[in-house]
């Protein structure tokens, strides 16, 4: 192993994820926090970001870029009361840029905190009982589970696990209550010593670590993509346990061949009460033999690789002082949404809304955020994000479904019952402007690219065909484009790699069809293969497993 | 004119005008020379205002501030209270003139003049503009704080008269020279010559009053004859200096005009940075650089259809002819209204109302908001002889020569607001906002010597400079750093929104990091409830302040005039009282003499 990366020196040196983030945060000259801080600052739930919109124009103003924080919650499940979501509406509407973004991986994200309401609004958002402790940084991310509500009571256990799990995976720094919440400062208590770490470790983990919860046949979650994935299986009802699967993950670097997603091997069975001596150990081996010295060979999946995935199963049983039963059988259906009403098994019923890229604001004849927000007021079963950043109004009152339907149609809220089925699926990551990583647009862009798409899908009579298409602005892939049919990823301005032919399912990764495309050339090529695809698909085949069928795809693993 | 004074048994009025009359095209250079001339005239025709015998002496120089010793011989003083330069440089061609003709003069600034030697003085001129909100400047406070005094004396033996610069878009016009005026005669003082109350074009009152005071004190102190070689051996002031003036600016290169505000900013304000002609225009960091502007073309189309007057008619005025439109877009004022302008107005305007007053005017009207308000027939020769004449602004210098060698930067605020659902521009501001690389500006040094860094390296520097106030002391700053100065430097700012309206913060984050700033307090008002302003900041860090200022500390003001600098004033003697123990009186004693010592200097607008 090499010299430890910078980050892992800002970790080491942090006392506990201190640093100076208090003095940044007083520092009148500059909107952004000391350089270190602002790395410590992501383990606290936010990102220091800027407008890059403006960038330019600001360096030529002599004004230093438009600082603001981004702010992403802990949201197990993504579930979330009407209450706490009135509370976000209202820091949305305060503190951030008037939008409440939900993100894929089920939690909330709010952009466009300045610094010096930023401790303001960390507060106000604790007070919704809601933390982003651990949101973002290197630990456990938030930890995700299927929305699936048919068979209530099992799948209600698995969000349960995700919560304990969740929990049980913090990190133990009182920083975080200390520099926002106003605790007892470290300083104050002579001789005190930042918290012992006893899973993550002084310097944490050697990088972001991600766990999600499957119901199947819904894989919405992407379990494979997942570095701790858990497969539930439920038999008559009742949760029996959960297969597991390591060493997914999707990041990549452009041109850098040694990076590249995996999905996650499924290595056995566990019994629940099993499951928390097995994440930790599976965290406590990625700490102690993750990659500290370089970030981009640091995720779990390359320590898997390097080391072998025997090896890692031995030394995790080992840990765990368990050997796991064999994996059970399972099946997925699909990695989408259902969208519209549904009953559950306990008669309460459930509506799932379609919300573009997860960015519910107020605009011209989409006044979403005000539209949930009458919801929330008359809601009184919970709110739901789903891992395709969509919003599943949950267990709903006898009663209420009018209303409901009403406020639904009256903010156009009623996009899953308009829109195409590409339009109704698709998934872009944040990109431009707020994200400091992106190259190219997503968010923004896909509203003109669906159009576009739509209308080649028309012209080949394909509107109705289900088809699954995600658009990330950068190789990190955070809108998990490589598992979708057709997946963009973002390189320069204007221009995008195109990655063909998953299952739309989480079980196999889309490849690498052509580099650095402009608009007119993606809509060029997808339009020949859909012609294709309409004259030789065979009856319920999809646009993904039709590539591969026919052989249009190159053989080659996707970079 | 050897006519009109040899019929000297006229009455006083009509020699007046008559001599008016001759002296209406002449600049001040020569009335200067004309100054000297009819002195010496007045002494070989034996001192027809003679009240002293007049005894042959030796021609005293009386330049700039040197000072002309004649042993016990009566002199001339000439004291000046100046902010910008217009009133020290009227006070030294006085002195000039004074001299030449033979005179024992002194001329001084108010700051360096003992008040106590008021009553002893027996002709003493007084040049004095008024700032702020009817203020003296600066450099007058603590003379005129003296004058209005329990300690002011009795002048019995005094003869004086009072030359006031001022501005009449100004509410308080002339207002410090008016208030001396008066309390000099109110001490036993005699008008040697009425007060003369001068706008800004002062040029023809002040040479006029000039003449007057020369001739005056050639009467008073009973100068003798001199030759006439002498006399005429007085050359034009503007010709010994080849600097370029307002008269005869220099042309510059922009090569830089770059918005500096942020979006969803309310001010625009604008970094210009010119190209200076190698060896021309030789600025330190404190001066001012004049712009020779014109006014925005918008504002000339509205007064021409507000007045419905044809802007091809040919108007002559002051032996020129030009297109009407000529004349209100570059030589006449159409953004500030003046009182002789409105009074002008009224008078033409229909009787029911006719009695408003210039009072009554809103600050920010322009003169399209009288006349569209006040409906009056205006001809095209008569607008352009009522309206002022357009004078240039300044603009601090934002640069020092040793960080940017042949260039000079600015800071300008765009003024663009509107009346009455109109939009309505500053028109110097407007100008240069819109004035894009490459095009070219008339440009003149505005010099301030008082605004100056300390000669001595080592010493402490406090600047307080919201807004476009910070401007010079970016110079300084500059300046320092360039010139290794082990002082510190010490930057207060205050603005609107800190994301927006942070003026050149890239470059102050830069000089703190590179210690050529060691301290930077900000004040940004609207980015919490409550409003907050640098003199906040500046109490918070009283303590500090008072230790910098007692170790000998230079302090620096600059920007708005109307709240802020009395508000930072405010602010000082509450920090000198309570940080120094002082009484309120002796916490302004404490501030007379750091201003006294030139440590406490401001440059407000
Ligand atoms: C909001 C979100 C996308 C969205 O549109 O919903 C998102 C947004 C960002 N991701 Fe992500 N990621 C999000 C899910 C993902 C996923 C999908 C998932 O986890 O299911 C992935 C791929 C899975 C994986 O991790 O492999 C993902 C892989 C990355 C990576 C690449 C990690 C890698 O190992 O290579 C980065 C960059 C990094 O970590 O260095 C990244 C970094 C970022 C940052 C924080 C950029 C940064 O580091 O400064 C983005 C903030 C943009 C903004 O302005 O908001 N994000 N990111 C998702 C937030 C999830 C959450 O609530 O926690
Ligand atoms: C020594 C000195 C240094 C200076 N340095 C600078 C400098 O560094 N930067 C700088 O920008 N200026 C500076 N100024 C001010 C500058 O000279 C001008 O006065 C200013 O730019 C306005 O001139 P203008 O011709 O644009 O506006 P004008 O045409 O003179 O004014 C137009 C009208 O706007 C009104 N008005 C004035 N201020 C406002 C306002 N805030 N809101 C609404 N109406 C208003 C006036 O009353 C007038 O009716 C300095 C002035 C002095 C004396
Ligand atoms: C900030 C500022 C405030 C002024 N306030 C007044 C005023 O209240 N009344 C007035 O008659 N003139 C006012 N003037 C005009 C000046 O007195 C006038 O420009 C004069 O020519 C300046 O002379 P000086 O350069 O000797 O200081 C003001 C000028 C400035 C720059
Ligand atoms: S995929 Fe890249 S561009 Fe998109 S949010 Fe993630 S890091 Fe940013």
């Amino acid at each position: 192993m090499g010299e430890l990366s910078a980050i892992e020196r800002i970790k080491a040196a942090s006392r506990g994820l201190r640093g100076t983030i208090v003095d940044g945060l007083a520092d009148p000259i500059t909107g952004a926090l000391h350089e270190d801080d602002a790395q410590l600052l992501k383990l606290h739930g936010s990102y220091q970001q800027d407008d890059r919109d403006v960038r330019e124009e600001r360096r030529l103003q002599k004004l230093e870029p438009a600082y603001s924080f981004m702010i992403r919650t802990r949201l197990p499940g993504g579930v979330c009361t009407p209450k706490q979501w009135l509370a976000l509406d209202a820091i949305a509407r305060r503190y951030a840029n008037g939008s409440l973004r939900l993100t894929t991986r089920q939690a909330f994200q709010l952009h466009g905190v300045v610094k010096r309401e930023l401790k303001a609004t960390m507060a106000a958002i604790n007070q919704t009982l809601i933390d982003t402790i651990a949101a973002c940084g290197d630990v456990n991310r938030n930890v995700m589970a299927s929305v699936l509500v048919v068979e209530s009571a099992a799948h209600e256990q698995v969000q349960l696990w995700a919560r304990r799990l969740s929990e049980h995976l913090l990190p133990r720094s009182r920083a975080y209550h200390e520099i926002w919440l106003d605790g007892a400062r470290l300083e104050d208590t002579p001789g005190a010593m930042p918290e012992k770490e006893p899973i993550l470790g002084r310097t944490y983990l050697p990088r972001k670590f991600k766990c999600g919860m499957a119901i199947p046949p819904s894989n919405d979650i992407d379990v494979f993509s997942q570095d701790l994935g858990f497969i539930a299986i439920i038999e008559d009802g009742a949760l029996r346990g959960f297969n597991v699967s390591v060493g997914g993950g999707l990041g990549a670097t452009h041109g850098e061949p040694a990076t590249y997603p995996r999905l996650g091997d499924v290595i056995g069975f566990l019994t629940p009460d099993q499951l928390l001596r097995v994440a930790e150990a599976v965290v406590t081996t990625q700490r102690d033999f993750g990659d500290r010295s370089n970030r981009k060979h640091a995720r779990l999946k390359y320590t898997i690789d390097t080391r072998g995935l025997e090896w890692f199963v031995g030394e995790v049983q080992r840990r765990a002082g368990l050997t796991l039963e064999p994996a059970r059988a399972f099946h997925f259906a699909s990695s989408g949404d259902q969208f519209g009403w549904r009953t559950s098994a306990d008669g309460l019923d459930h509506l799932l809304l379609r919300i573009p890229s997860g960015r519910i604001a107020d605009r011209e004849g989409a006044p979403w955020l005000s539209g949930l927000q009458s919801i929330a007021q008359l809601h009184t079963g919970d709110f739901r994000i789903t891992p395709n950043q969509n919003l599943l109004i949950a267990r709903v009152a006898p009663g209420q479904r009018a209303p409901i339907d009403a406020l639904v149609r009256e903010h156009a809220l009623d996009l899953h019952e308009r829109a195409s089925p590409v339009r109704r699926d698709a998934l872009a990551c944040v990109a431009l402007p707020t994200c400091p990583l992106a190259m190219a647009e997503a968010e923004r862009y896909l509203p003109r690219l669906l159009a576009l798409v739509e209308e080649r899908l028309a012209a080949h009579g394909l509107s109705k065909a289900p088809l699954l298409m995600r658009i990330s602005g950068c190789p990190n892939g955070c809108s998990r484009p490589y598992l979708a049919e057709i997946g963009l990823i973002g390189k320069a301005p204007g221009r995008y790699n195109l990655h063909l032919g998953s299952d739309a399912q989480g079980r196999r990764l889309n490849v690498l069809y052509r580099e650095n495309l402009d608009e007119a050339t993606i809509v060029e090529l997808l339009d020949g293969l859909f012609a294709k695809y309409a004259a030789e698909r065979l009856e319920q085949e999809r646009f993904g497993d039709y590539l591969w069928r026919s052989k249009h795809l190159p053989l080659r693993a996707t970079a | 004119m050897s006519h009109a004074l040899r019929q000297s048994h006229l009455p006083e009025a009509e020699w007046r005008s008559e001599l008016d009359r001759l002296t209406l095209s002449l600049d001040a250079a020569a009335l200067n020379w004309i100054s000297g001339y009819t002195a010496a005239l007045a002494r070989e025709r034996g001192g027809a205002y003679g009240r002293s015998e007049h005894r042959p002496q030796e021609l005293a120089p009386g330049f700039g501030e040197a000072e002309a010793s004649l042993g016990t011989q009566a002199r001339a003083t000439v004291l000046y209270g100046s902010q910008t330069g217009h009133g020290r440089r009227l006070a030294e061609q006085l002195g000039d003139a004074a001299a030449r003709a033979g005179l024992a003069v002194r001329v001084q600034s108010a700051l360096d003049y003992n008040p106590r030697e008021l009553a002893t003085e027996s002709v003493l001129f007084i040049v004095m503009s008024t700032h702020g909100d009817g203020d003296p400047p600066d450099e007058a406070r603590a003379f005129v704080d003296f004058l209005h005094g329990r300690r002011a004396p009795k002048l019995g033996k005094l003869a004086y008269s009072v030359l006031a610069l001022g501005d009449s878009s100004y509410p308080k016009y002339c207002e410090a020279g008016r208030l001396i005026d008066e309390r000099l005669v109110a001490l036993g003082g005699r008008r040697l010559s009425a007060r003369v109350d001068c706008d800004v074009d002062y040029e023809r009152a002040a040479g006029a009053w000039l003449s007057e005071a020369v001739i005056g004190a050639s009467a008073e102190l009973g100068v003798a004859a001199i030759g006439s070689a002498r006399v005429r051996a007085l050359t034009p002031l503007s010709a010994v200096s080849s600097d370029p003036t307002r008269q005869h600016p220099l042309e510059v290169e922009v090569i830089a005009n770059q918005l500096i505000t942020g979006r969803g900013s309310l001010r625009a304000v604008h970094h210009l940075e010119l190209a200076l002609p190698a060896g021309r225009l030789d600025y330190h960091p404190g001066d001012a650089l004049g712009i020779v502007h014109e006014n925005p073309p918008e504002t000339v189309e509205r007064v021409l259809e507000l007045t419905g007057l044809d802007g091809h008619a040919p108007v002559s005025f002051d032996g020129r002819e030009l297109p009407l439109h000529s004349w209100l877009r570059s030589e006449r004022e159409l953004t500030r209204l003046t009182r002789p302008f409105i009074d002008a107005h009224r008078s033409r305007a229909a009787s029911g109302i006719a009695q408003m007053t210039a009072l009554d005017i809103p600050q920010t009207w322009q003169v399209a908001d009288l006349l569209k308000s006040v409906p009056a027939q205006w001809t095209a020769a008569e607008l352009v002889v009522a309206l002022r004449a357009l004078s240039p602004r300044l603009y601090s210098i934002a640069s020092s020569r040793s960080s940017v060698e042949d260039e000079a930067h600015i800071t300008v605020a765009a003024l663009d607001y509107s009346n009455d659902g109109e939009r309505r521009f500053g028109s110097a501001s407007r100008y240069l906002a819109t004035h894009g690389e490459d095009s070219r500006l008339q440009v003149y040094i505005e010099r301030n010597k008082r605004f100056r860094l300390p000669a001595d390296r080592s010493r402490d520097v406090i600047m307080i400079g919201p807004g476009t106030g910070v401007a010079p002391f970016r110079g300084f700053v500059q300046e320092r750093a360039a010139t290794a100065a082990s002082g510190r430097n010490w930057l207060f700012f205050g603005a609107r929104q800190m994301d927006r309206d942070f003026l050149y913060q890239t470059e102050w984050q830069q000089a703190l990091k590179q210690g050529a700033l060691h301290r930077l307090d900000v004040a940004f008002s609207r980015d919490q409830a409550e409003r907050i302003y640098v003199q906040q900041r500046m109490r918070e860090q009283g303590a500090q302040l008072f230790h910098w200022l007692e170790s000998g500390a230079y302090l620096y003001v600059c920007g708005d005039a109307a709240n802020m600098a009395s508000d930072v004033h405010a602010a000082l003697l509450q920090i000198v009282g309570h940080h120094g123990g002082l009484t309120p009186e002796d916490a302004v004693a404490y501030l007379n003499t750091l201003m006294g010592e030139r440590r406490y200097v401001r440059d407000v607008y």
